[in-house]
């Protein structure tokens, strides 16, 4: 019997910025159809990895595989790196969806003209066609009334939704989300948490950056804790968060109490 | 001030209404052309585009049109007088809005274009439908600004014998020698023009504001 292949396979992968490498040979494979978290303090890297998963940024050296699909570059049989034409990137890219920090939803559309946008722009839907799809993922994240509104009529929580059902417009096979709450309120952060379960309920391949400690051990099936640019641990949220923990990991979790890491240090 | 000499004044205040609309329009077109020149990574497009804006940015306006007025016939093109007065005032407007319009795409936040390269759309489609939609957007105000040097900029085209709003005052209090009454008449006119324009653009950044920037 073999695996099933992972969602994405990354190999060795370095990314430097001038002098300064950020990350340092990261080894790892994102499982279909489960939630990934990664987790890690600030500037160890988990964003710019989400970034090189999503080829707006680009790997000094290594592959990504996305979908079996080698993104961006494909290694050659002497080793060295060969860039894909833009029509591959693209193609390959279209597999995957992206929620960012701050929303960036276009300010001049609606909610549903934000949604529609590609649908019609890139996949030449009809407007109606478009139009239909869209309130259905408006509605997945309970926003179909809020379909008029323009981002600067909506609250940050609305706007992040709204910026999901824009990826899940798209049907992506992965959705990569970029420390999605890290810009709202904290009274609104639960109805984006809510939607990304249910996301993660439906089977969705989800790769999650995130500091809500408290969300990563409920919903990720898998945890990924960076530090220094290095995978230092990675596993179901059961075993790594249980004692005995790592001790890195513990003074991590110790500075994130209120984000819901203060019920995994307690003791039992 | 007879009712007839106000209707000159009026028809007068009309012809600079034109001339500085159509130099406006005819210079946003062209200064889209030149941002776009400035923008390009080609730099056989940058660097004339660079050289065009520091030009009519850095030569008055009043030496730009007897330039052009002299210059146009001295190469064999014989055009009327107005003429000439559109091409300088349009050309001098065109750097300036060239340059509102690149602050515009400036100041385009760089994640609203990660979006859409994440959506798929190509640089092609990103221009159409994102970034030159905002860019112009953020430039409503510039170009109301802009509108309203370019209507008071117009009474310089007096000098290559264009008789509109200024012109027709100065003929009138020369031959009335009521100078103060077709300078004041003049000064209201042009006031009310930039009034309305005025309004015009705030009527215009209200109606955008449901899509500005979060």
């Amino acid at each position: 019997m073999t695996l099933p292949a992972p969602a994405i396979a990354i190999r060795r992968l370095c990314k430097s910025y001038g002098q300064t490498e950020v990350l340092h040979g990261i080894d790892l494979e994102i499982a279909r159809g489960a939630t990934t978290c990664l987790i890690g303090p600030s500037g160890s890297g988990k964003s710019t990895l989400l970034r090189c998963i999503a080829f707006l940024e680009e790997a000094t050296s290594g592959t990504i595989l996305v979908n079996g699909q080698p993104l961006g570059f494909e290694e050659q049989a002497d080793g060295r790196r060969r860039r894909l034409p833009q029509a591959r990137i693209r193609e390959v890219r279209s597999g995957i969806g992206m929620v960012f920090q701050q929303f960036n939803l276009w300010p001049h559309m609606t909610a549903l003209g934000n949604v529609t946008e590609a649908l019609v722009t890139v996949q030449g839907l009809s407007r109606r066609e478009a139009g239909e799809r869209g309130m259905a993922q408006l509605r997945r994240v309970g926003l179909e009334a809020r379909a008029r509104h323009y981002p600067s009529e909506l609250s940050g929580g609305q706007q992040q939704r709204v910026a999901i059902a824009r990826a899940l417009a798209l049907e992506p096979k992965i959705l990569l989300f970029d420390e999605p709450t890290a810009s709202l309120d904290p009274e609104l952060t639960g109805e984006v948490l809510n939607v990304m379960r249910d996301l993660g309920d439906e089977g969705m391949t989800m790769v999650v950056v995130t500091h809500e400690i408290g969300f990563a051990a409920t919903v990720g099936q898998r945890i990924v804790f960076l530090d220094h640019g290095r995978v230092l641990l990675n596993g179901p949220p059961a075993e790594l968060f249980a004692p005995p923990r790592h001790p890195r990991l513990t003074q991590f979790l110790e500075t994130y109490l209120d984000r819901g890491a203060a019920m995994l240090l307690k003791p039992a | 001030m007879t009712a007839r000499l106000f209707e000159l004044m009026l028809k007068a205040a009309g012809y600079t209404v034109v001339i500085s609309v159509a130099s406006i329009g005819i210079g946003l077109l062209v200064g889209i052309l030149v941002c776009a020149a400035k923008l390009s990574p080609r730099p056989w497009l940058r660097w004339p585009a660079g050289v065009f804006v520091s030009f009519f940015r850095g030569v008055p306006l009043l030496v730009q049109l007897l330039l052009i007025y002299n210059l146009l016939p001295a190469v064999g093109i014989v055009v009327p007088s107005v003429v000439a007065a559109l091409v300088g005032l349009s050309l001098c407007t065109a750097a300036y809005q060239a340059e509102n319009l690149r602050g515009g795409f400036a100041s385009v936040p760089r994640g609203l274009l990660e979006a859409a390269d994440m959506a798929g759309l190509s640089p092609w489609q990103q221009f159409r439908r994102i970034r030159a939609p905002i860019a112009l957007r953020l430039t409503v105000p510039a170009l109301v600004n802009e509108a309203i040097l370019i209507l008071k900029a117009s009474s310089l085209v007096s000098v290559v014998g264009v008789i509109e709003l200024t012109r027709t005052a100065q003929n009138l209090a020369a031959s009335t020698y009521e100078p103060l009454l077709f300078y004041s008449v003049a000064g209201g006119l042009y006031l009310a023009i930039n009034w309305i324009v005025a309004g015009g653009g705030a009527l215009a950044e209200r109606g955008l504001r449901r899509g500005r920037l979060a």
